[in-house]
C-alpha cells in the first residue's frame, strides 16, 4: 500500500505537466486559465496522497482544504475581471 | 478492504487521464472546458472516496470526515467555476467551432 500511493502521485503529477502544454499553447486567454485551474485541482489530490504516504494525514488534509478554497475563489475573481474584454 | 480502495483510486486515476486527453485533443474552447470540468470532478470524487474508506478502515475517523468535506466542496465548486469561465468567454465573444467552417476535420 505504501508503494501504491507514490505511484499514483507520480502519475497524477505527469498528467498535470501534460495539461501545462495547453497553458502555453492555448489559442485563447481562457484556455490558459482553465489549465491553471486543472493543475490546482490535481494538486489537492496529490497533497492528500502524500499525507498518507508520509504517515501523518492530519496536517496535509488541512493544507489541501485551504488550497481547494483558494483555487475556487481565484477562478471566480478572474472570470469576473476579464468579462468585458472584446478582443481575445 | 484494501482491494476496494485500490479499485476506487485506480478508476479515479483513469478518469483524470481521460480528462487530460480531452484537454489536449478537442478543437474548441467550449468543448475543452466541458470535458475537463466533468471528467476532472468525477476522478477527484472517486479518488477521495477511496481515501476516505482507507482512513476509516485504519481507525482515523476525523481524517475521513475531513476528506469527505473536501470532496463535497469540490463537487459543488468545480462546475461553478467552469460555468463562470465559460460565461465570461461567451460574453467576450469567443466563437464556437462549427463544421461548416472546418469541413476537413
Amino acid at each position: 500500500m505504501h508503494d501504491f500511493w507514490i505511484t499514483v502521485s507520480i502519475i497524477i503529477a505527469l498528467f498535470a505537466l501534460i495539461s501545462l502544454y495547453r497553458g502555453i499553447a492555448g489559442p485563447t486567454l481562457y484556455d490558459r486559465i482553465i489549465s491553471v485551474g486543472i493543475i490546482g485541482t490535481k494538486t489537492v489530490i496529490i497533497l492528500c496522497l502524500i499525507g498518507f504516504f508520509y504517515g501523518r494525514p492530519e496536517m496535509f488534509i488541512d493544507i489541501s482544504l485551504v488550497y481547494a478554497l483558494l483555487n475556487f475563489v481565484i477562478a471566480l475573481a478572474i472570470a469576473k475581471y476579464i468579462q468585458n474584454i472584446h478582443k481575445v | 478492504m484494501n482491494i476496494v480502495v485500490i479499485v476506487l483510486v485506480s478508476t479515479g486515476l483513469f478518469f483524470l487521464g481521460i480528462g487530460t486527453l480531452g484537454l489536449l485533443r478537442f478543437p474548441d474552447f467550449y468543448s475543452r472546458a466541458h470535458a475537463t470540468g466533468k471528467c476532472d470532478t468525477l476522478g477527484m470524487l472517486l479518488t477521495l472516496i477511496g481515501l476516505t474508506i482507507y482512513a476509516w478502515s485504519l481507525g482515523w475517523w476525523l481524517v475521513g470526515v475531513k476528506i469527505m468535506i473536501i470532496a463535497l466542496f469540490i463537487l459543488l465548486a468545480n462546475p461553478t467555476a467552469i460555468h463562470a469561465l465559460t460565461r465570461a468567454a461567451f460574453l467576450a465573444g469567443v466563437k464556437p467551432w462549427t463544421k461548416k467552417e472546418n469541413p476537413k476535420q
